[in-house]
C-alpha cells in the first residue's frame, strides 16, 4: 500500500473531526474522498499533507511512517481550495516557487516550468498575475505549481469548488487525463458525488470523521455499505415505511428504507406489465430534466421519485400511475442490505 | 404630537406635473451640493491653509536675516537634531515592533489576542501628558527604576533617553495599526502552499507577506514619522525644557513663544510646516500606489 492511515484521531477543541480513521490507497489511484461539508474529508488532506498533526494513529507514505516529518519533506504536492496562488508573483515565479527553494539551476527551472506549462495548457501566459486569470487558468496553474518539484503524491482540496458549472466538467475531463497520464497517486477532497464518480478510481466516503465505506465507483452505487453511504449516494430518497408496499412485505428486521429514482419503474394505469407487483400512486409534479423527465408521485403518503422518457406518453399531476418498485435499500442503525420485490420474483419463476 | 399618524402624500395625486418636479429637486441638489462644497472649502480655508500661511508669513515678517538667524541658532539646530533623533528612533523601533506584533496577531491563534490587539491602541486613547508622567512616575526620582537607573548610572527623565521613549510611546500603534487588517484579510492560504513547498520563514515573509503589505507599511511609517516629529506633551512633561539637550523643535517654539520672540517661534515653526506638507505629499502618493496594486492583485 503506498498511502495508509491507521486509527488517525484529530479533535478539535472536544470535537472530533477525524474518529479513528484508517484506509489505504494503492500506487497510482485517482482517489477521491466524498462526503458532506464538515464531514472530516479536508482534515484528513491537511493530516496527510503535514498541516494537521493527529491525536493519535500513524500515517504512512511509500511504506515510511510520516508522522514525524515536516510537511514540506513529505514530498506531496498540494493543490488549496481557492488555488492559494501567490499574487505578488507571474505565473511562472508561481510555477518555479518549489524549484526555486530547492536552489535548482535557472536553466533546469526554466526548462521545467515550460514543460508544465506545457502539459497544462498556459503557453503565452507566463507573464501573467493571477488576477489577470480566468478560474480554469488559476487552478490549472496551482496545479503545474503543486507538480513542479515532482511530488510522489498528489492532493487536491476541492478543486473544482471555485469554478462555474459549465467549465467544471471540462476541468474534470482534463485533471483524470492529466493525472493518469503522469501516473501519480492522487487524492482529491469533494462535496459532489457525481464529481467523485466520474473523476475518481475509487471513492471513499467520509461522514462525521468516520470512514463510511470504501470502493470503485460502480460497487458504492450498487452495494453501500453502511446506512449513510445508502442515503448519499444517487439521488437516494428516505421512505417512511416499506413494509405495506407490494412485494416487501416479508422484510424484517429493518426499520427504514431508501429509494433511488433508477430502481422504480412509472407507468400509466394499465400500461404496466407487472401490475401485480406494483402500487397505484398520484402524479404530484413533473419536472422537464432535458434528456429525462423526472416524475414525483405519491404511494401511500410517500413521495417517490421517478426518471421517464420523453419519448412515452406524458404524464400530468393529479393523475392516477402504476409505480413499480424493483429494489429497495433497507437499514438500520448499522446495517444496509439490498431487498427485491418479491412478488416480482415469483413471478419469474412462474413464467419460466 | 398632534398628528401621530401624518399621511403621506400621494405622489399621483400631487397636482405638479412630474418633470417639473424633478427640474426643482435637481435644482435643489445641485444648490445643497454647492452649500456644502463652499462650506468644506471655507472651514479648510480658516481652520487649516490661513494659519499655515499666517506662520510663513510672520516668519518672514522682519526680514529674511531675522528668520535664517532663528534658525540657525545652536538651540534650534539641536532641537531639530534632537527631534530628528527621536523620530528616527520611533519609527525604526515601532516598524520593528509593528512588523512582529501583526504577524503574531493575524497568524497564530492564541488566547488573549483580542486584549494585546485592544493594548496597542492604548497610545491612541491615553493623553499624551498622562503618558509622560508615566514615565516619571516609573524612570524620575519617585519612580520604582529610580534606584536601579541610579546604582546603573543612567539618566531617562530629564534626559535623551526619556524624550525618546515619549515619543516612541505615543507613535507605538501606528505601524501595527496599518499592518494588521491587512494581513488578517491575506489570511495564511499563501503563506502555507509556500511552507508546503519548503521555504523558510524568511523566504515566505519576502517574497509572499512583505509585497502585500508594503504600501501599508510605508503609509504606516509616514504617519509615525509625522506624529513623531510633532509630538509635544509626553515629551514635554520628560524633557525638562533644558535648552540644547532635551529641547525638542517643538518644544523649543514653545519656550521663543513664552519669550515672546514670535518671529522666531514661528520661523522655526516653518520647519516643522515644511516637514508635514512633505510628509503629506509623501502620503497622498503612497495611498494611491497602495491603491492602486491592491486594486489589481486583490481580484
Amino acid at each position: 500500500m503506498y498511502v495508509e492511515l491507521r486509527q488517525v484521531d484529530k479533535a478539535f477543541k472536544g470535537y472530533k473531526a477525524l474518529d479513528d480513521v484508517s484506509f489505504s490507497i494503492e500506487k497510482g489511484k485517482l482517489v477521491g474522498l466524498l462526503g458532506p461539508s464538515g464531514s472530516g474529508k479536508t482534515t484528513i488532506l491537511r493530516t496527510l499533507a503535514g498541516l494537521v498533526h493527529p491525536d493519535s494513529g500513524d500515517i504512512y507514505i511509500d511504506g515510511q511512517r510520516v508522522n514525524d516529518v515536516p510537511a514540506s519533506k513529505r514530498g506531496i504536492g498540494f493543490v488549496f481550495q481557492n488555488y492559494a496562488l501567490f499574487r505578488y508573483m507571474t505565473v511562472f515565479d508561481n510555477i518555479a516557487f518549489g524549484l526555486t527553494v530547492e536552489k535548482k539551476d535557472k536553466a533546469f527551472i526554466r526548462e521545467r516550468v515550460n514543460q508544465l506549462v506545457d502539459l497544462v495548457g498556459l503557453q503565452g501566459l507566463q507573464s501573467r498575475y493571477p488576477h489577470q486569470l480566468s478560474g480554469g487558468q488559476k487552478q490549472r496553474v496551482a496545479f503545474a505549481r503543486a507538480l513542479a518539484p515532482n511530488p510522489h503524491l498528489l492532493l487536491l482540496d476541492e478543486p473544482f469548488a471555485a469554478i462555474d458549472a459549465k467549465i467544471r466538467k471540462e476541468l474534470r475531463l482534463w485533471l483524470r487525463e492529466t493525472i493518469s497520464s503522469l501516473g501519480i497517486t492522487s487524492i482529491f477532497v469533494t462535496h459532489d458525488q457525481d464529481e467523485a464518480v466520474e473523476v475518481a478510481d475509487e471513492i471513499i466516503i467520509v461522514n462525521r470523521g468516520r470512514i463510511e465505506q470504501k470502493g470503485n465507483p460502480a460497487d458504492i452505487y450498487k452495494e453501500p455499505s453502511t446506512p449513510f453511504a445508502a442515503q448519499f449516494i444517487g439521488e437516494s430518497s428516505v421512505l417512511a415505511h416499506y413494509r405495506t408496499l407490494k412485494g416487501f412485505e416479508s422484510y424484517e428486521g429493518y426499520d427504514n428504507a431508501v429509494i433511488r429514482p433508477e430502481l422504480i419503474q412509472i407507468a400509466k394505469l394499465g400500461k404496466q406489465p407487472y401490475a401485480h407487483a406494483s402500487e397505484e400512486g398520484t402524479v404530484e409534479d413533473v419536472f422537464f430534466r432535458g434528456s429525462l423527465i423526472e416524475v414525483h408521485v405519491n404511494v401511500q403518503g410517500m413521495r417517490l421519485i421517478g426518471y421517464r422518457s420523453p419519448e412515452e406518453a406524458a404524464l400530468a399531476p393529479g393523475e392516477p400511475v402504476s409505480v413499480l418498485i424493483y429494489r429497495l435499500y433497507l437499514y438500520n442503525e448499522d446495517k444496509v442490505r439490498l431487498a427485491e420485490n418479491a412478488r416480482l420474483k415469483d413471478e419469474n419463476t412462474v413464467f419460466i | 404630537m398632534s398628528d401621530p399618524n401624518p399621511i403621506p402624500p400621494n405622489p399621483a395625486s400631487i397636482p405638479q406635473p412630474a418633470a417639473a418636479a424633478r427640474n426643482t429637486a435637481r435644482a435643489q441638489g445641485r444648490t445643497a451640493r454647492l452649500v456644502l462644497i463652499a462650506l468644506g472649502v471655507l472651514f479648510i480655508l480658516v481652520m487649516l491653509v490661513l494659519p499655515l500661511i499666517t506662520v510663513c508669513v510672520y516668519a518672514l515678517k522682519q526680514g529674511w536675516d531675522v528668520f535664517s538667524n532663528a534658525i540657525t541658532d545652536p538651540y534650534a539646530i539641536k532641537a531639530l537634531q534632537l527631534t530628528l533623533l527621536a523620530t528616527a528612533a520611533a519609527v525604526i523601533c515601532n516598524t520593528v515592533f509593528g512588523l512582529f506584533a501583526s504577524w503574531t496577531i493575524s497568524k497564530f491563534h492564541f488566547r488573549g489576542k483580542q486584549f494585546l490587539t485592544t493594548l496597542i491602541d492604548i497610545p491612541f486613547a491615553i493623553s499624551p501628558v498622562i503618558a509622560g508622567l508615566v514615565f516619571i512616575l516609573v524612570f524620575g526620582r519617585i519612580g520604582w527604576a529610580y534606584d536601579f537607573l541610579q546604582a546603573h548610572d543612567l539618566k531617562v527623565v530629564f534626559a535623551v533617553p526619556g524624550v525618546i521613549l515619549a515619543t516612541i510611546f505615543v507613535t507605538f500603534p501606528f505601524v501595527a495599526r496599518e499592518l494588521i487588517p491587512l494581513m488578517q484579510a491575506q489570511g495564511s492560504d499563501e503563506e502555507e502552499a509556500a511552507a508546503l513547498m519548503g521555504a523558510g520563514w524568511w523566504t515566505i515573509y519576502r517574497k509572499i507577506t512583505l509585497p502585500h503589505i508594503k504600501w501599508g507599511l510605508l503609509y504606516g511609517i509616514i504617519l509615525c514619522t509625522a506624529r513623531a516629529l510633532g509630538e509635544f506633551g509626553a515629551v514635554s512633561v520628560v524633557s525638562g525644557h533644558l535648552r540644547g539637550k532635551t529641547n525638542t523643535l517643538p518644544l523649543h517654539i514653545e519656550i521663543l513663544f513664552s519669550e515672546f520672540q514670535l518671529t522666531a517661534a514661528f520661523a522655526v515653526s516653518s520647519i516643522l510646516v515644511a516637514a508635514a506638507i512633505i510628509i503629506l505629499i509623501l502620503r497622498n502618493i503612497v495611498e494611491f500606489k497602495g491603491r492602486k496594486e491592491e486594486h489589481e492583485h486583490v481580484r
